[in-house]
């Protein structure tokens, strides 16, 4: 089994958090990430994840293997749903087995950053109004000059090297 | 355009590039920043590659070498000490921005790859000396492809005192990341007439504006304003910048190059990367995951 993955059914965790254990490891965390029902200001209903899964897989794994470098992690595993998903869902799921709590705790938080930000993968927000609209690329688009947050990090500005 | 973030953390020095061109290059008998592969040479082939992660670049030079119509084009750094060898670059780069943390490359590595950099990014670790692949060819660590932070910069002002000059002994002995080579030819450097000749004929040709056949997939917004998820055409553009142009021209695409990333069978590419006859391209608008 791969240990970044996507699904389209419901992420089942614990059958993921029963794959991380190892007698070696005292430390396990977990993240999971929720449909929540408003997104700055507007009321979502629903939302709809959609991924290019052949690059995704890969960078996805990337970033497990960069976790595992980077904290000494023993075990990491990310899945992220994809396809429509109700108001309360579990959106991605994150854990990590490690010997000590606190590189359990840093590479799990390394992994969701750099999934928001690394992974091609797209969220449509439907809204109660009846509108929708794709997050961080609406407002690319009306307005060119403006840079999300997130955008700051996933796309570094290139300075003028003269 | 980064084909890959450069990830500064909050409190982690600033990223700067320094590419060493102040060799003497005695084997090679010409300047190795001067040769030429696929059109260009390996100067400009490295502070391109250099660019999107980092802050800003510059060339490091001899004091003797800052008129070079080669060399003159970039920003500089001179050499503070004589025959000191890529150390040297390193420390004057040091003075000049004690604050910065500098991603060194050596300018005779012609088949390092933008994803070889990216990994050495993303990796980083802030808080140790320098982090460094570990060779392919003898596990030892490689100094001139590597991130040097500024907590290095006093320890090798005091190696320099001691009349010690070899930046991988240095390594050797500091408190370094050493990570595995992705592509493990990215970092075969280039010191002989023969190796040049091998590194020539293992790079692609130019690029060139023969009609190429190329699928793109669409997804999120894009997907939505070609009205269509994939196509197969036909196309003279040389670069996928080049594509994308052409693609405006044909659908509503409200989202600038600038906000997109660009996928070339499906990894991670730099809108300059040629396009070759069978590829597949997608173009990929702000991410939103999570």
């Amino acid at each position: 089994m791969s240990a970044f993955q996507f699904t389209r059914t419901a992420i089942a965790t614990e059958q993921l958090r029963v794959s991380l254990a190892d007698p070696a490891c005292g430390g396990y965390a977990a993240f999971e990430g929720w449909v929540r029902d408003s997104n700055e200001g507007q009321r979502v209903r629903a939302l709809e994840y959609e991924a290019f899964e052949a690059l995704g897989v890969r960078e996805g794994e990337r970033i497990l293997a960069e976790a595992r470098a980077r904290f000494g992690v023993a075990h990491a595993a990310c899945v992220h749903r994809i396809g429509a998903l109700a108001v309360g869902e579990l959106a991605v799921w994150v854990g990590v087995s490690a010997a000590h709590r606190d590189e359990a705790f840093r590479a799990c938080r390394y992994i969701i950053d750099e999934v928001k930000h690394r992974l091609p993968i797209w969220k449509k927000e439907h809204y109660l109004n009846g509108d929708s609209g794709w997050v961080n690329c609406e407002r690319c688009a009306t307005a060119p000059t403006h840079t999300h947050p997130d955008e700051a990090t996933a796309h570094r500005h290139i300075h003028d090297p003269a | 355009m980064s084909s890959s973030p450069a990830n500064g953390h909050p409190g982690d020095a600033p990223l700067l590039g320094l590419v060493l061109a102040g060799g003497r290059s005695t084997r090679m008998r010409t300047d190795k920043a001067a040769l030429r592969y696929a059109g260009r040479s390996q100067l400009e082939r490295a502070m391109e590659l250099i660019a999107p992660h980092v802050e800003r670049s510059f060339v490091s030079v001899r004091a003797d070498q800052t008129e070079d119509p080669l060399r003159a084009r970039f920003a500089q750094i001179r050499d503070l000490h004589a025959n000191l060898g890529p150390i040297a670059g390193l420390l004057a780069a040091q003075a000049r921005h004690p604050e910065a943390a500098w991603l060194v490359l050596a300018c005779d590595l012609p088949l390092l790859d933008t994803a070889t950099l990216a990994n050495l990014v993303r990796c980083r670790a802030p808080q140790r000396a320098a982090t460094a692949y570990r060779s392919s060819h003898d596990g030892l660590p490689e100094p001139l492809c590597a991130i040097w932070e500024p907590r290095s910069a006093a320890r090798l002002a005091a190696y320099v005192a001691r009349g010690r000059q070899c930046p991988r002994r240095f390594l050797l002995d500091a408190d370094v990341l050493l990570l595995d080579e992705p592509n493990p030819e990215a970092l075969d450097n280039v010191n002989t007439p023969e190796e040049y000749r091998t590194a020539m004929s293992a790079l692609p040709p130019e690029t060139t504006s023969d009609p190429k056949h190329i699928t793109v997939q669409y997804y999120a917004l894009l997907r939505e304003q070609a009205g269509r998820r994939d196509e197969a055409l036909v196309t003279t553009a040389r670069t996928a910048a080049e594509l994308y142009a052409e693609l405006t021209q044909r659908y509503p695409f409200s989202l600038a190059p600038g906000v997109l990333r660009v996928a070339i069978n499906a990894e991670f590419r730099e809108w300059t990367a040629a396009l070759a006859d069978g590829d597949a391209v997608v173009f990929i608008p702000p991410v939103a995951g999570g």
